[in-house]
This record gives structure tokens, C-alpha cells and sequence, in this order.
């Protein structure tokens, strides 16, 4: 087995570790770096459960090595809330009940921050698009699109107040 | 119950934010798979069978036990007890049969995943293949293959019926009033055979388990769990483990539905993680793995044969089910019995003569999914309700107005129904689907159906699961609430701590919950099954809450010589009515308060205690189902799906979905209607696309893209929930369980919409584009 040595910055702070040539990030995340809030749903591309940000896309960590990531910029669920406050996403994930088991909730979080950032305002058959990757077995997705667009007003309402 | 009336202390009905919620949105939540074991940490995998049916005639270990890396092989020589939760039928690693493909043969522990996928290569079985049995209905019958041939020396639970001899593994009978003369007076009567195929519970978490037994014996089980205490006890008495030695921990949970309930995989961690003993053993399943090797729900072939008189009153019912129980049966021996004491559906039925057959074939093991039974019963019923009402002219609701139970109807099993809102369920569905208005289809070439079914469902159990909880106050006025259940993402926690607030008299704010649940430090309980957490944990929370504020009110009454009537405990702080005093729980439930006198002091510390078990459920006449109390109570309700089809594709859009079900008392109204939302969409997905592949035994769909859930494009454009509230005598503040309940009538209220729109019937779900698309071909709607 080969060994790397990446560079790459996650969740804003960079870091430099050492990966075999067969770990994909999403072991990297969970077990080099014990960011365990990306989670292994199916190992295969198809659950969405390890949807991270990569460069500002989003990206199944299954599916990308960890050598493939050297000099990426990564942004998991643990990168969400900032100096302790909730990103506008998460607030209304727990505001309009989108969380149940929560084991898919890192992933369509990650999901909804690349479909705000691209289009600030969706309306909902976009919202079911962007998200259509990423598999929910408990809430019957009603409140996880309500949330999305709850965020969708809070980050419209944080731009106002800041402007 | 808590005298407690401010806004604050009485957090029931309110929908209080999940508990949960900060840390699942943070990424702190931390699932079992999340836990750190360090260096000492030990890989399992799983050697199985490639075949449905088969004699082990030899198994070569040594190859794999010299690769280096691995630390143990076992194998079933090593663990010779037998386990289960009614029927104890299987071994953990099979010793001379194996009887599906997957059934575990080999486990192995080693420092690296890799190391221990390649040592199952190196591992020799050598089988000689028997004839499988695929078809329960052909299982049961006596020219069948044997799959058990010791099924009468198993020990087996005393509510159970296996016939030895047979694949039969039991045999649940109701034999009530005179078929014959009942037939006789029908004026109309419909035979229907249904077909409902395997699913899977695709919880997106993976089934995990870590086991570890130290130097002294002592074992921990961290794992994914719906029912840590039952593991505790089935585990303990297989592997011969004192049960006080056993501890099992349950973190956060991702997802159950029933497949996490019981003993599945968590044994074979265990009993490999007894023979490297320091370390601690992981074995998380593949998806593949988990679509063939966890739980599977049964199959089931159903034959009703109902009728009715001409204004509609259903006469009698005649059923026989024919449940696909897999290889073992786990629950699926009860889920048989279950179906059949709610086999007449939620209707008043004089004469009833059911069989329900729980039988062994060479498929997945059969467990409980959401429902225990009644979606794949209520499917083919509540069809049949329709073509019922259709033969005699008559609108499908006005008949199921005319038939469903009301407080004192009388049940199959002879006992009478407590007083239910299953009526106000009904006219509220019809309502909201905006029944017998014809709207038009969107474009077209498609077609726009309506249906509607009923449900009722019990909480399946033995008679004495029991509950029990703890309330300790703290220095600061807070008090932690010890319970033994699950949060397998219903919310239990949220309510169990509404619970706590408003019967002990504290803001809901102040409630902690001792979790993760920790059977040596949680209280007992039997599992997170059967919806019946927040009926029965909350009577024990109840109980719990009534003990401490009795202590603490008896400890003020002394010091302030009033009398314990004056006083009660609002917004954390103890009140007298009568001389209007007031003292904060912070300073007296540790420290106790000084005598009238001076002289000394009162009180100490403060613990509450609480359990609770159902002791007035009766058993059943095993001949004729009849007995006075077969279940606890029964949760009603009912669903109504608007749909289209697409005659191009045949592809069926969800345009609307309501559910409309009496859970007694809506602890947490927003919960509630998450529930009914989740179990909707479950549903619908069942309806639509689910259906476990098997060929000759092997699973062929073992993937997310082959086994296809509903996602967001596939869950319903509109969906209303109402919830009816006519409370439940022993719930409480009136509460029954809605988490399984919500996915019961969603295949027949489709299936009945399909027909509406296109008046074609299946003989099964799911109703995917293909076949419905072909069935609108030979039906001659469309043309090729």
C-alpha cells in the first residue's frame, strides 16, 4: 500500500495528513480526522448520507479518494455553526421539525447550503431536485423542503439586516 | 396524575422543538459507528452461505487463522445454545444447516477490514445443497421440504403454536359464530388472493454493533439498538453469560422501523468478540449485507373470502394468511398471531374463521417492519372492502361508515372495543380527499383516482412487557429522567421529557434525559417496539414523577406544617395554596430543609421511581381465538390518496396524501404529524417500488439503485394530517402510540385509487410504472 502526504484546508482550518492510496475522504473525515458527523450510509454513491462540500460542490465522500483531495477546500456538518451560533439551515432544520433519526441530516444540510448558495431564493421543485440525492427514510421529506425553505427567508432576512 | 396547570410545567400538547435536534444538526451526535475505539479495535466480518438450503458437511478454518492479522476465526462448533425471542430456532453461527443465503457460517476478527474480508476467502465450507422451499403457501403444506426438522424441540414461547413435523411455526386460529349460515345470508360476497412481496427497512444507518468482553468476563455491547434490554437477556442466556455481566449500550440511533428490534447481528459480535477477549470487536454491515442479511419484512399470501348483507353489514369473514417467515423467526411468529386477532380489520364481524400461518421457508429471516403485519394484511382487506361495496352498489365509504367499530363493538377475539374516534377518522379523510368530487386530470393522457382504507393496529406484545423510569432532582432544580427507550428518531426522548415536565411540575427546560440508554444504569425496558413507548414509558414516567413530588411535598408539608393537599409544584417551585408560601426546588430537594423547630433537618436527597406493565391482557383460547382481553388497546385511523397514471408510462404521481388517525391525546401535536407524514411516505414508497428480489432464494437488488425508496421527486405534492384525540382510559393524558400505524392503509388507499382511475386491480404492490403499464395494455386502456 502507498502512503500520501495532502494539504487541504477543512472546515476552514488546514491540515496536512497522511492517507493510503485506497481510503476514500469519507473515511478520511470520520476516521483520520474524527469528523464522525459525516456518516457512511452506503458506501456507494447512492444515499447521500456523506455529502460534503468540496471546492464548493457538493460531493458524495464515498465516492472521492483522499488523495484526490490534496489542496481542496472541504466544508462538513461540523463546519456548519459558527463561533456557536447555528448556520440559517441548521436553525430551521430544528425550527420546521426536519430531523428525526438525524443520520441523513449532515448530508442534506450540506445539499441545501450548495442549492442556497447557488440560488438564494428556490422555489420548491428545485429544492426537491437539489435534494433528490439524498435519501430520508423517516420524515417523508415534507419538513426537511419546508425547512429549506425557511432557510431560504433567514438568509433573505440576514442579508437585509446586514446590508 | 400533576396538579401542575401553568403554561410552562404543563408542556402536553405543545410542540415542544426535539431535544435531539442541536446535536443531530451539528454533526455531535454521535451513532454507534461514531464511536472511538483506538488501536485496540478489532475488525469482524461475516463468512455466509451462498446457498438457500444446504448441510455444512465440512468447514476449514486454518488458512484464515494463519493469515496474518486476524486474531480469531469461530465458527458454530464454538457456540452451541440456541437463541431467539419466542421460538428459540436458530444457532448464532449455523452448525449443521444453513437455511438462506447469508446465513452466517464463519466470523472473523482482525486488526484491518481488508484483512478480515480477505480471511473469509480462505475459509473451506463444504455443503451438500438441499431442495430449498420458496413459496410459504407450498412451505406449509406436507409434501414441503422439512427446514426444521427439530421445530417440536425448540423452546418456544406459551402464546406460540408451532406444528412439528411441518414448516408451520405457528398456527394462530379464530374460529367465531356460524360460517355457514352466516354465508347463507349474504347478499353479496367477494374472494380475493393477494401477493405482498419482501421489503427491506432501509434505515439509513447501517446496522453496527462493538462488542468487547474484558480479562474478568465482563461484556459491552455498544450497538444500534431498539431493544438493548432484550439483546441483554437473549444474548447473556445464549452465550451463557451471567445477565448482570452484560451490559449493552445503545447510542443514538439512525433509523429502526423494527429491523433494529430483537437479537439479529449483535449476537455474532458478541460471541466473537468472547474469543479475543480486551478487544473491542466491530462489525458494521454492508448495505448489500443489509438488504439480505437483516431483518426482511414477511412476505405474506393472503385469501379473504368476505361477505355482506344488502344494506351493507358485513356478515362474515373467512381468511387465510400464509406468512413467508424466512429461515427463523425472530418476531415473525408473533406478527403471524398479530394479524390474525386484527384479521376482521377495524370492523364489527360476527362470524370470523381465520388461519394464520407463520411459515419456515429458505428466504431472509422474517422480522417486524413498521406495521408488525398490519400493512400487509390491511392491504388486500381493505381492497376487498371496496369491490365489496362496489357489488352492491354502494358508495366504499358509506359501507366502511356502516361497519367500523365503535366503543363497545365486539372484536373477533370476542372482547369489545374501547371508545375510538375511528369514525370521526374516516368522515375527516373523505373530507380533505375531497370524496365523490371528480376533479379532472392534468393533462390528457393521464387518469385521476381517489382512495381511501381504514387501519386499526395494537401494540403486538407479550402480555407482560413492562416500563419503567427514574426522577432525580439536582441541586440547581433540574431533574434528569432516567428511561430505558429508544429514540430511533420518533421523538420519544422530546415526549418522554414534555412527560416528565408536566407530571412532576418543572419548565419543560428543566428536564434532562440519562441517555444514551445503558442497560447497567437505564431503567428497564422491554424494547422500543410496538408504538407503545409513549403509552407505556409514559405511565412509568408518570408513576416516576408522582413518586418524587410526593417525597418533596411531604418533605415541605413538614417543614412548613401544612398539610400535603395545600401544596403543589408549579414552574419548578413548591406553592402552598393555603398560606401562599413559596420555595424553589433548588434549595431543598438535595440538601432537605431545617425542622419547624430548629432542632435539625429534613429530607435529603430525592429520588423518584415509576414502572409500568400492562397486567390486565388475558390470553386466548388456542382452538378459537375467543378470550376477554387479547391486546392493550387498539390506535384507529384512516388514509386518502388522490393520484394520476400515466397512460404513456404508467407511472402513478402522488398528488395528495391525508391521514387522519385517533392517537388519543397528541402529546406533541408537530411530532404527531411528523410521524403520519413519515409513515405515509413509506408507505407510498411500499406501494410504488419496493419489493425485495429473490431468485431461487438470492436476493437481486441488494443496492440502493436496484432497491429503490422514495425520494423527494416521489413523496406526495400535497400531504394533510389530522389528529383526532378520544383519549385512551390507561394512556396518558389519554395517549396511544401513531409511529407504525401511519404506513398501515397506504397501499390499499392507492390500490384503490389505481382503481378508481383505471379500474384495474393487482395482485400485489408494488405498483411500479412497468406493471401497471402492462396491465393497462392487456386491459385494452391503452395501446401499444
Amino acid at each position: 500500500m502507498n502512503y500520501h502526504k495532502i494539504s487541504l484546508t477543512v472546515n476552514g482550518s488546514q491540515e496536512d495528513v497522511i492517507v493510503p492510496s485506497n481510503m476514500t475522504l469519507m473515511r478520511m473525515l470520520r476516521e483520520t480526522l474524527a469528523l464522525t458527523g459525516t456518516k457512511n450510509g452506503c458506501s456507494a454513491g447512492e444515499c447521500g448520507a456523506c455529502t460534503v462540500l468540496m471546492n464548493g460542490e457538493p460531493i458524495n465522500s464515498c465516492m472521492v479518494l483522499a488523495v484526490e483531495c490534496d489542496g481542496a477546500t472541504l466544508l462538513t456538518v461540523e463546519g456548519l455553526a459558527q463561533d456557536g451560533h447555528l448556520a440559517p439551515i441548521q436553525a430551521a432544520l430544528i425550527e420546521a421539525g426536519g430531523v428525526q433519526c438525524g443520520f441523513c441530516t449532515p448530508g442534506v444540510l450540506i445539499s441545501a447550503v450548495a442549492l442556497l448558495r447557488r440560488n438564494p431564493d428556490p422555489d420548491e421543485a428545485e429544492i426537491r431536485e437539489a435534494l433528490v440525492g439524498n435519501l430520508c427514510r423517516c420524515t417523508g421529506y415534507e419538513r426537511i423542503i419546508e425547512s429549506v425553505k425557511v432557510a431560504a427567508k433567514k438568509q433573505a432576512a440576514l442579508a437585509f439586516t446586514t446590508a | 396524575m400533576a396538579k401542575g396547570n401553568s403554561e410552562h410545567t404543563h408542556p402536553i400538547g405543545e410542540s415542544t422543538k426535539r431535544v435531539d435536534a442541536p446535536d443531530k444538526v451539528t454533526g455531535a451526535a454521535l451513532y454507534a459507528d461514531d464511536i472511538q475505539f483506538g488501536n485496540a479495535l478489532l475488525h469482524a466480518r461475516v463468512k455466509r452461505s451462498p446457498h438457500p438450503h444446504a448441510l455444512i458437511k465440512r468447514i476449514n478454518i486454518e488458512k484464515a487463522r494463519a493469515l496474518p492479522g486476524v486474531k480469531a476465526v469461530v465458527t458454530g462448533e464454538d457456540f452451541p445454545g440456541h437463541i431467539g425471542l419466542y421460538l428459540q430456532d436458530r444457532y448464532i453461527f449455523c452448525r449443521d444447516r444453513v437455511r438462506y443465503v447469508g446465513d452466517p457460517v464463519a466470523g472473523v476478527a482482525a486488526t484491518r477490514v481488508e484483512i478480515a474480508e480477505a480471511a473469509l476467502d480462505l475459509i473451506e465450507v463444504e455443503y451438500e445443497v438441499l431442495p430449498p422451499v420458496l413459496d410459504p403457501e407450498f412451505g406449509a403444506s406436507p409434501t414441503a421440504p422439512i427446514i426444521h426438522p427439530e421445530l417440536g424441540q425448540y423452546v418456544v414461547a406459551n402464546f406460540i403454536m408451532p406444528v412439528a413435523g411441518t414448516n408451520i411455526s405457528n398456527h394462530f386460529k379464530i374460529r367465531k359464530g356460524n360460517m355457514t349460515e352466516a354465508w347463507g345470508q349474504c347478499a353479496a360476497i367477494i374472494e380475493r388472493k393477494y401477493r405482498i412481496p419482501h421489503i427491506q427497512h432501509v434505515p439509513l444507518e447501517p446496522h453496527v454493533a462493538i462488542a468487547k468482553v474484558d480479562a474478568s468476563g465482563e461484556v459491552t455491547l455498544w450497538d444500534s439498538s431498539q431493544s438493548p434490554f432484550a439483546q441483554r437477556d437473549l444474548i447473556a442466556q445464549t452465550l451463557g453469560i451471567n445477565q448482570s455481566s452484560m451490559r449493552v449500550v445503545a447510542p443514538v440511533v439512525g433509523g429502526g422501523f423494527g429491523g433494529k428490534a430483537g437479537v439479529s447481528m449483535e449476537s455474532l459480535a458478541v460471541a466473537i468478540a468472547t474469543k479475543v477477549r480486551g478487544h473491542p470487536v466491530k462489525l458494521l454491515l454492508t448495505r448489500e449485507e443489509e438488504f439480505y442479511t437483516a431483518f426482511v419484512r414477511q412476505g405474506l399470501i393472503s385469501y379473504f373470502k368476505i361477505g355482506c348483507d344488502a344494506s351493507g353489514k358485513i356478515l362474515a369473514m373467512e381468511n387465510t394468511f400464509y406468512w413467508d417467515g424466512g429461515a427463523y423467526t425472530e418476531y415473525g411468529v408473533n406478527i403471524t398471531r398479530a394479524a390474525g386477532y386484527s384479521c376482521t380489520g377495524p370492523y364489527e364481524v360476527p362470524n370470523v374463521k381465520t388461519d394464520s400461518y407463520c411459515v419456515y421457508t429458505n428466504h431472509p429471516v422474517g422480522g417486524p417492519m413498521r406495521g408488525f403485519g398490519m400493512p400487509e394484511m390491511h392491504a388486500g382487506l381493505e381492497q376487498c372492502i371496496d369491490d365489496l361495496a362496489y357489488q352492491i352498489r354502494m358508495d366504499p365509504v358509506e359501507l366502511r361508515r356502516r361497519n367500523c367499530l365503535t366503543e363497545h363493538s365486539i372484536l373477533a377475539t370476542g372482547g369489545k372495543m374501547h371508545p375510538t374516534g375511528l369514525a370521526e377518522c374516516l368522515e375527516k379523510a373523505a373530507q380533505a380527499i375531497g370524496w365523490g368530487k371528480v376533479a379532472p386530470p392534468s393533462s390528457p393522457n393521464k387518469r385521476r383516482g381517489k382512495g381511501l382504507a381504514l387501519m386499526w393496529k395494537a401494540p403486538a406484545m407479550p402480555p407482560n412487557a413492562g416500563s419503567s423510569a427514574w426522577i432525580e432532582l439536582s441541586e440547581d432544580g433540574m431533574i434528569t429522567l432516567g428511561i430505558g427507550c429508544q429514540d430511533i428518531g420518533q421523538g420519544a426522548f422530546t415526549v418522554a421529557a414534555q412527560m416528565a415536565a408536566a407530571a412532576f411540575g418543572v419548565p419543560f427546560e428543566s428536564v434532562r434525559l440519562a441517555t444514551p440508554v445503558d442497560t447497567r444504569y437505564s431503567p428497564y425496558e422491554w424494547q422500543t417496539v410496538a408504538s407503545r413507548i409513549t403509552w407505556s414509558t409514559g405511565n412509568a414516567i408518570i408513576n416516576a414523577a408522582n413518586d418524587a413530588r410526593t417525597q418533596v411535598l411531604e418533605l415541605v408539608a413538614n417543614a412548613w406544617e401544612e398539610n400535603i393537599d395545600d401544596l403543589d409544584i408549579i414552574d419548578g417551585s413548591v406553592v402552598s395554596f393555603k398560606t401562599e408560601k413559596e420555595i424553589s426546588l433548588k434549595k431543598l430537594v438535595v440538601y432537605g430543609l431545617p425542622k419547624p423547630d430548629g432542632s435539625g433537618w429534613l429530607g435529603g436527597p430525592i429520588i423518584g421511581r415509576g414502572s409500568f406493565m400492562p397486567t390486565y391482557v388475558t390470553g386466548l383460547d388456542p382452538e378459537t381465538g375467543q378470550g376477554e382481553q387479547a391486546v392493550v388497546h387498539f390506535t384507529t385511523g384512516a388514509q386518502a390518496i388522490e393520484l394520476e397514471v400515466d397512460l404513456d408510462s404508467g407511472k402513478i404521481e402522488i398528488l395528495k396524501g391525508v391521514a387522519a388517525f385517533d392517537v388519543g391525546k397528541a402529546i406533541n401535536p408537530e411530532m404527531v404529524k411528523a410521524q403520519m407524514e413519515g409513515g405515509l411516505v413509506q408507505g407510498i414508497s411500499s406501494a410504488l417500488f419496493e419489493q425485495l428480489q429473490l431468485k431461487g432464494g438470492v436476493v437481486q437488488n441488494a443496492s440502493f439503485v436496484d432497491y429503490r425508496i422514495a425520494t423527494t421527486a416521489d413523496a406526495p405534492l400535497k400531504m394533510q394530517s389530522i389528529i383526532v384525540e378520544v383519549p385512551q382510559a390507561d394512556g396518558p393524558w389519554g395517549a396511544r402510540g401513531i409511529g407504525e400505524h401511519s404506513m398501515v392503509p397506504t397501499v390499499p388507499a392507492i390500490a384503490n385509487a389505481i382503481y378508481d382511475a383505471i379500474g384495474i386491480r393487482f395482485d400485489g404492490p408494488p405498483f411500479t410504472a412497468e406493471k401497471v403499464y402492462l396491465a393497462m395494455l392487456d386491459a385494452g386502456i391503452v395501446k401499444e
